[in-house]
């Protein structure tokens, strides 16, 4: 086993104390800079890349992947305890993670994000470990239309599993379609819906959507509640991380699901938002208990946080051996590279084991030390939640302006940021589901592109998306995920006949 | 954290100076140094060729130590880079904002009708001109640009795919230059969003061929999967060390040579707000020098393969003038240009 011994080597080169300190540093800081909303990941390390350009390559990568993985972790913490998404890819994590720390289990699901983090991290760096270079080849075979039906894939196994009406959930898909046009279209260079303001040039931004859709939503809604902010009964339970591990087990499957969909989305590269939200839809799907998703299941929280952990880990791969970045933090890190006087490509493993190796090395160390440091801390995240609403409720007001306003510096984002609280709010009272909404915005964008593009390619024919087995095979499973409602009815009707 | 939180007070400052400079004349000095920290707008999302160059600058600035306040630097890539430049017009006379361009300084306003131009700048200096290279999947049995111009001629009409970055940006003005060469047939521009990616597509055979910037497909270059058939230039690339194992840049010919008389260089150039004094001009100039002196930057220059053409001062706003009308001529003759 040639990687084994170059992992041993890996390890080998880690395990300076400098190497070690700047790890812990880098997990630290991430995990920070996972639990503000709007300070994302990508923004964290393009702020410390310049400290690092007088580090060895090896150590600036250390510690910059290591605020990656912790921002990975830190994501979920807000997530769960106050609705809001530190993080794009923590967005799927509320739907289930916050309902359960409103019914006092913070704790377990705090522990249930964190491991499921973890998890999907080391079956992502298993994977880079041992298949690298054939996984590499897998990711050359996605061209316009593949992405295009992996980003299908995504909404049909989101459609239908509202609660609520399916005409709903398609509503406020569409609105979502509407706002993530606006902007510059990417394929023809015009500005779209615009109307001149200067603003909006940008379009409608992902994160400012979900911290007011999410943040000001819930803290609205729980105004309306009285201000009682449910979950402040939460019990301080020391033994609440070995609790919570003995109920993860009977899971198996939900991990397998979204492992596969996380490393396969990081790799291709879709990224961890598409991932964990795929991975929520398709739990919800085949869990049996599916109907009650939403109201605070663990698998719930366990499926996009697995996804999304495996997506952002494998988002590295294509980005060391291709040069194309996975997400926006690999962008960063791979302008790292090139400043360091790397040269990330298919040589970048022969060229630079040592470089390579270590950075391998260290996601399994920085994901071991990350998951330990956040895990000792649930019962202190968890007491966060005994603080009364009246003194929480403004707090967290400050913590999602200020993380509006850090997206683009901008004060125009803080007001978008009460809109779409406000939205939140109308959603809520007219039974309008938020999930589409939001796929819609962080999807839609690249969807339309995917789609647009392939029409380039085949002059409009259609047929470029059953081309080839690939792709039609992608197809062809959207399809049947969309269609399963209609699907799952017609066999009931033919297998019991309704007496007439 | 500290970081961040000297991030935001920066930003804090930047958005106080526009009030500050109303109130104070800038002291006409022989000599002047940044009071605080410098903000270097990047009309472009993160990743990309100009990003990587305004952090490497940030880089060398900080770890040589050429400038006694910090220099940040924000993407503002909205609207085609509109945000960035629109930000800098939104602040005459502050010359601790400095944005480094590419070709969307002249395109964007062009294509989309955004209200600024390079006129509301006051230009630095040129860094270097950024270099760009056909470039065909390696298997393909195309050896110079005359075959492969010949095999679009031959083929049918939109048969041929061109990945590039953007859209009616410097990637698709090059893909309509070609279209002249080609006896009215017309390639199938595919816009993606990065240049990365687009040297991907290329390595998957999604798309026939590239126009991709040296840096951007270098890597695939080395690993035998891309091959360069001509570089967009007059004057082939002064680099000679080997690149791969048996070719260097300097031996790719240019597209003249080739058989495709086409060129096409993108500016790397360094503009601040309009209004400010020649002095505080100067100060950037002299940074910008310093920076050019460090090892760091040779290197940096000839990774990418940089056609290494420094300019200031009036030379500098004569070529900015003329390419602004070069690229007026061309995105006219394209029909790129917006209606409104």
């Amino acid at each position: 086993m040639e990687e084994l011994a170059s992992l041993m080597n890996g390890f080998y080169v880690v395990f300076s104390p400098f190497n070690f300190m700047l790890m812990i540093v880098g997990i630290l800081l991430g995990v920070i800079i996972g639990v503000l909303p709007g300070l994302g990941g990508a923004n964290g390390v393009a702020i410390l890349l310049p400290l690092t350009f007088s580090m060895s390559p090896t150590s600036a990568i250390i510690m910059l992947s290591c605020i990656y993985w912790g921002a990975l972790f830190g994501g979920a913490i807000t997530s769960i305890l106050f609705n809001i998404p530190g993080e794009p890819w923590s967005v799927a994590t509320t739907f289930d993670g916050h309902p359960m720390a409103q019914q006092g289990k913070a704790d377990e699901a705090l522990t249930g994000a964190f491991t499921s983090s973890f998890i999907g991290a080391i079956v992502a760096v298993i994977m880079i470990t041992f298949l690298a270079p054939l996984v590499a080849k897998f990711a050359l075979k996605f061209g316009p239309a593949e992405f295009f039906a992996v980003q299908f894939l995504t909404f049909a196994s989101f459609i239908g599993m509202g609660k609520g009406s399916a005409f709903k959930t398609l509503a406020s898909m569409c609105l979502g379609f509407a706002l993530a046009s606006v902007g510059l279209d990417s394929v023809t260079g015009q500005l779209r819906m615009t109307f001149g303001i200067t603003e909006l040039l940008t379009g409608f931004k992902f994160l400012t959507a979900v911290i007011g859709l999410f943040g000001i939503g819930e803290i609205l809604a729980s105004m309306e509640s009285g201000l009682a902010f449910s979950g402040s009964h939460a019990k301080l339970k020391l033994n609440a991380v070995i609790e919570a591990w003995k109920k993860l087990p009977k899971y198996w499957l939900t991990f397998i699901r979204s492992c596969i969909v996380g490393c396969w989305m990081g790799v291709t590269p879709g990224g961890a938002t598409p991932a964990s939200f795929m991975s929520y839809g398709l739990a919800k799907r085949f869990s049996k208990n599916g109907d009650r998703f939403g109201k605070g299941e663990i698998e719930g929280v366990i499926a996009p946080e697995t996804a999304a952990h495996a997506a952002g880990t494998s988002a590295l791969l294509p980005m060391l051996t291709l040069g194309i970045p996975g997400s926006p933090t690999a962008a960063v890190l791979l302008g790292g590279l090139l400043i360091w006087g790397l040269q990330p490509g298919p040589l970048l493993f022969i060229e630079q084991a040592d470089f390579v190796w270590g950075l391998i090395a260290s996601m399994y160390l920085g994901n071991l030390v990350g998951l330990i440091i956040v895990l000792t801390c649930v019962p202190l995240f968890a007491a966060i939640l005994r603080i009364p609403f009246s003194i929480i409720a403004p707090v967290i007001m400050v913590i999602c302006a200020v993380g509006a306003y850090t997206i683009n510096n901008a004060m125009f984002d803080v007001w978008m940021m009460v809109g779409f609280g406000i939205i939140a709010y109308a959603f809520n009272k007219l039974s309008y589901p938020l999930p589409p909404f939001v796929l819609a915005i962080v999807l839609g964008d690249m969807a339309e592109s995917s789609f647009r593009q392939s029409m380039l390619l085949s002059q409009g024919d259609v047929r470029i998306f059953w081309s080839n087995g690939l792709v039609g095979f992608i197809m062809t499973l959207g399809m049947l995920l969309l269609f399963w409602p209609v699907i799952s009815w017609a066999l009931d009707r033919i297998r019991t006949p309704k007496p007439a | 954290m500290t970081a961040h939180a000297s991030k935001l007070a920066v930003v804090g400052l930047a958005a106080g100076v526009l009030a500050a400079a109303a109130f104070t004349t800038p002291a006409v000095a022989q000599t002047w140094q940044p009071t605080k920290a410098v903000t270097f707008v990047i009309p472009a999302g993160t990743g990309g060729g100009a990003d990587q160059m305004a952090r490497f600058i940030q880089g060398v600035v900080t770890k040589h130590n050429l400038m006694s306040q910090p220099m940040v630097v924000i993407n503002k890539a909205g609207g085609a880079g509109a945000e960035g430049f629109l930000d800098m017009k939104a602040s005459p006379r502050d010359p601790h904002k400095i944005i480094i361009t590419l070709s969307n300084l002249f395109t964007t306003p062009m294509a989309t009708g955004s209200p600024f131009s390079w006129k509301d700048l006051t230009p630095v200096a040129m860094l270097a001109l950024d270099q760009f290279v056909l470039w065909v999947n390696a298997e393909t049995p195309y050896k110079t640009a005359a075959d492969y111009i010949n095999a679009v001629k031959g083929g049918a009409d939109r048969q041929f795919k061109m990945g590039g970055t953007g859209s009616k940006q410097e990637d698709q003005i090059i893909t309509v230059a070609l279209e002249r060469l080609t006896g009215g047939k017309k390639f199938t521009y595919v816009p993606f969003a990065g240049g990365g990616a687009v040297a991907v597509q290329l390595v998957g055979k999604h798309v026939d061929s590239t126009v991709n910037n040296p840096l951007e497909a270098v890597a695939q270059w080395r690993a035998g999967a891309l091959r360069p058939l001509c570089i967009f230039d007059t004057q082939r690339s002064t680099y000679k060390d080997k690149v791969t194992a048996d070719m260097a840049w300097s031996d790719i010919p240019t597209c003249k040579e080739s058989g495709a008389n086409v060129d096409y260089q993108m500016l790397r150039g360094v503009f601040t707000s309009q209004g400010v004094t020649p002095a505080q001009v100067n100060f950037y100039v002299e940074l910008f020098k310093k920076v050019m002196a460090t090892p760091d930057w040779k290197d940096f220059m000839e990774k990418g393969a940089f056609n290494q053409t420094f300019m200031t001062g009036d030379q500098f706003k004569k070529w900015v003038e003329a390419n602004e009308k070069l690229h007026h001529d061309l995105m006219k003759e394209a029909g790129f240009l917006a209606t409104n």
